[in-house]
């Protein structure tokens, strides 16, 4: 749960390239650093995980089965190149990784990333749902809450968006489970399979993203609303819903589509959460799963997905940044 | 203007919220009316009695909630205020770092922050559970280690406006060192900020402790904590709702008074600044 | 002499702060002619910017309201016309051009977008039709390479330019009125006077009454043929240029004249 909403400055810096060159050039730099950059924290990651095995005991012992046959040891052992000098295996495990390899799950004796690749469609059902859910709610919700700044429909919503926020959103899970599915009876407490089952944790995961994206949308289209274009827009005849949308939230969307690109990322963090109190089986839940089972290669190849999917994401909401503020496209 | 006057009104409960759950967690053996982690099978799953006995009903091993509630906050405010002193050294000290020294240092510094923004704190916290198994200071650490980037930018940006100041030159000119400089002017006006950020920091931790503990990655299970309470909880919900409800009213109240303190605290000392 | 084509009666001007009311305009009446220029002078918190701004009701209401008085233009009053009507007359009747040309154009859209906007706004169609007008108007601002202009950005442009442009969005509807709110504050010296020419050839061009709103004496010695002195929110001294100039009878009047400093004159020893 990234603080975004503490510090607003949390929101990535954009690296500027400043160069003389012409427009394009500029973009081009840009675009570049950033991808050398995501790449860069990539490695970083792989690296972190890779000593992290080896570091937090003997990585034979983590990896395999305790019932495992002296065989399967010396196997493994060779597979990973374990008697060879660490920066063979670092390179050798960096290979793997580009050619797809996350490891052997032991628990579920498969490679892992079969077992990710069964269990995406499921996150992504639910990731997917919960933005869409909170784009819905939280866009009319900021714009309403900025528009009538001060008043009663401001603070209202601002209080609801508080609670959203400070709330823990596997708390709302189950209290929605006791509503719903133990009290009312409408919808299912959990598993997988039918639209009812995808209501509750999209709603549940979308919450602290409808809290978080609504929050920043109220401050920063408020922040518009007060510039000096806005009565220029006015003075021009436009009415005030023209000068609301068209002038106002235009220039505020960007910081918004920042925070929205951020938060699709860390959803992912929060669906861990979700699917474990929903019981929903997605990659979360696989996750969680592994760490109970000391099923240490499926953790670890996990944990590098997520980590790949969060540094694409960041990345294109970095570049959609750079390309959508003119202000910062062409280098000032 | 209303919404001030209500956030104004509100820091009044938070704060009175607040005090409770310090006092409860200071004073726990004195307040709890049980021993937390005492069983008693014969009175397992029994619900709320206001009269007497068991306030807030009993767990499926017939352990007290009211009590376990009680000594749960001991964790949950421990955890929240060690994280935000690690953060907070750590953040200050690379703001500090970067904001003075500038140039390479600097960018590496900034562009690690982003780095560190980019990934959740659950995940990470997950991750190193995983591999070097769970417990209390792990978990702290963890979070300690990763949430310091807030604290390093408020600091860093303070520096980098404090460095160009007409007095500090002058301080600079007649020889005051660099350290008594830092303590004299950058202290005094950045402390404020960093407590606010430290108080929404607390929050934070709380609730990924709890998350944690939810899902049997926190502390070991013998100490109660409000996480672990409802992770129990969730199995006995078509028959003892309380056993998960009051833990997480409890998480839900102290992050909202942290919340609307840590705002209050920040709208008194500078009422202009993260509108 | 023309008849007025703006007449304000009385007008007053209140803002409801926390706590207090402010009465920024008490009671200030005058009349816009066409071919003239009009210039209210007065130091800030004189109540001149509140004026201005309330010809095109531009106050945000709350917190301001206007307890009595009437502003008149082709037999209307715009203090009490209902909101939808007020719109169709800014920028198309009455325009207004202001202070900082930075803050007060869109930073993310290009020049000519926001010049073709009020074309669009005002006589429908689609905005791209608009395409020559929105040269012509820069071109008749002053601005060399309309072309090139109008694709740019704000802040690809300079300081005396961003203002050519304002002004050219506020006159491509050619309005009746220009209401100039210190036009040229924010510029540089040796812009200030490019700008100031503009607005009179433009003025010259289409008979257009111009308000200009300035603390600057200076600016109403070079463009105004009335004008208005106002302090506190009240009218002190009224009357053509030339007698508040060399014959101000307000001792108030006479302190702001005697405040600017002349070329030719002895300074005191």
């Amino acid at each position: 749960m990234t603080d975004v909403m503490a510090d607003p400055a949390a929101i990535p810096t954009t690296a500027l390239w400043r160069s003389g060159g012409a427009r394009t050039l500029n973009i081009g730099r840009a675009v570049l650093g950033k991808v050398v950059s995501a790449v860069i924290v990539l490695f970083i990651v792989a690296t972190v995980a890779f000593l992290l095995v080896r570091i937090s005991g003997d990585p034979l012992a983590l990896l395999l089965p305790p019932d495992a046959t002296q065989e399967q040891a010396d196997q493994l052992a060779a597979q990973l190149g374990l008697n060879q000098p660490l920066l063979l295996q670092y390179l050798h495990y960096l290979g793997g990784l580009l050619h797809g390899d996350l490891g052997r799950s032991i628990f579920f004796d498969q490679p892992v990333v079969s077992l990710i690749g069964e269990r995406l469609p499921a996150t992504a059902l639910l990731a997917v749902t919960a933005i869409v859910l909170s784009l819905v709610i939280s866009l009319p919700a900021g714009i309403l809450a900025s528009v009538h700044r001060g008043r009663l429909t401001d603070t209202v919503i601002s209080g609801i968006v508080l609670i959203g926020q400070s709330t823990p959103a596997f708390w709302i899970g189950i209290v929605f489970i006791l509503l719903f599915a133990v009290r009312l009876r409408v919808l299912p407490a959990a598993g997988y399979g039918s639209a009812a089952h995808l209501v509750l944790p999209a709603v549940t995961l979308a919450i602290y993203s409808i809290a978080v994206v609504a929050r920043v949308l109220r401050t920063s289209l408020a922040d518009e609303l007060s510039a000096d274009y806005i009565r220029t827009a006015t003075a021009k005849g436009l009415s005030r819903g023209q000068v609301v949308l068209g002038h106002g939230l235009r220039n505020a969307s960007l910081p918004v589509v920042t925070v929205v690109g951020l938060e699709l990322g860390s959803l992912l963090g929060g669906a861990i959460l979700t699917e474990q109190v929903f019981s929903w089986p997605g990659i979360g839940r696989l996750t969680v799963e592994a760490i109970s089972n000391r099923d240490f290669a499926l953790v670890q190849g996990a944990v590098l997905f997520f980590a790949l999917v969060f540094v694409v994401v960041n990345l294109l909401v970095d570049l959609s940044y750079t390309l959508l503020d003119p202000r910062v496209r062409l280098g000032r | 203007m209303i919404n001030r006057v209500l956030r104004g009104r509100m820091a009044m409960p938070a704060l009175i919220v607040l005090a409770l759950v310090v006092l409860c967690a200071v004073l726990a053996p004195l307040l709890a009316p049980f021993d937390p982690n005492a069983q008693d099978l014969l009175t397992r799953l029994s619900p709320p009695q206001w009269t007497g006995g068991h306030l807030l009903g009993t767990d499926n091993l017939g352990r007290d909630v009211l009590s376990r509630l009680i000594y749960g906050a001991r964790i949950s405010l421990f955890v929240g205020l060690a994280v935000a002193l690690i953060s907070g050294t750590i953040g200050a000290l690379i703001g500090i770092v970067a904001g003075y020294r500038g140039g390479w240092a600097d960018r590496v510094l900034m562009r690690l922050a982003d780095v560190q923004l980019a990934f959740p704190a659950i995940l990470l916290a997950l991750a190193v559970v995983a591999f070097l198994g769970n417990g209390l200071w792990v978990v702290i650490i963890v979070l300690g280690v990763t949430n310091w980037v807030s604290y390093a930018r408020v600091t860093r940006s303070s520096v980098l406006s404090l460095r160009e100041r007409d007095y500090v030159l002058e301080a600079r000119a007649i020889g005051v060192g660099p350290a008594t400089i830092m303590r004299r002017h950058l202290l005094p006006n950045v402390l404020a900020s960093l407590i606010t950020i430290a108080a929404l920091n607390v929050a934070s931790a709380i609730v990924v402790e709890s998350a944690l503990s939810f899902l049997g990655l926190g502390v070991p299970a013998d100490i109660p904590t409000w996480g672990s309470m409802l992770a129990d909880g969730q199995l006995y919900l078509g028959t003892s709702w309380w056993i998960a409800v009051f833990p997480g009213l409890a998480l839900m109240l102290t992050a909202l008074s942290i919340n609307i303190t840590g705002d209050a605290v920040r709208d008194a000392v500078d009422p202009r600044a993260y509108r | 002499m023309s008849a007025p084509i703006l007449t304000v009666e009385d007008l007053r001007v209140d803002f409801a702060l926390p706590g207090r009311t402010v009465h920024a305009v008490r009671g200030v009446s005058f009349e816009v002619r066409a071919g003239r220029t009009l210039a209210i002078v007065g130091e800030s918190g004189s109540g001149k910017s509140a004026t201005a701004s309330s010809v095109l009701r531009l106050n945000p209401e709350p917190p301001a309201s206007y307890p009595s008085g009437l502003i008149v233009y082709e037999g209307r009053d715009l203090l009490r016309l209902p909101e939808r009507e007020m719109r169709d007359i800014r920028g198309d009747q009455i325009a207004m051009v202001f202070q900082d040309p930075m803050s007060s154009l869109n930073p993310v859209r290009r020049i000519g977008a926001q010049i073709a906007e009020v074309l669009h706004r005002h006589r429908g169609g689609r905005a791209s039709q608009y395409h020559d007008d929105v040269l012509a108007a820069l071109e008749a601002a002053g601005i060399d390479d309309p072309q090139r202009r109008a694709d740019q950005y704000p802040h690809e442009l300079s300081g005396g330019l961003r203002q050519r442009a304002m002004i050219a969005m506020a006159l491509v509807a050619g309005p009746r009125l220009l209401i100039a709110d210190e036009p040229t504050t924010a510029l540089d010296v040796t812009v200030q006077a490019q700008i100031l020419d503009v607005l009179a050839d433009l003025q010259a061009e289409r008979q257009m009454a111009l308000l200009l709103i300035t603390h600057d004496l200076g600016v109403v010695a070079n463009m105004a043929d009335d004008v208005l002195v106002m302090r506190a929110g009240e009218v002190v001294e009224q009357g053509d240029v030339l007698s508040i100039l060399t014959d101000p009878q307000h001792p108030y009047t006479q302190q702001l004249l005697a405040a600017t400093p002349r070329l030719r004159e002895e300074t005191p020893a």
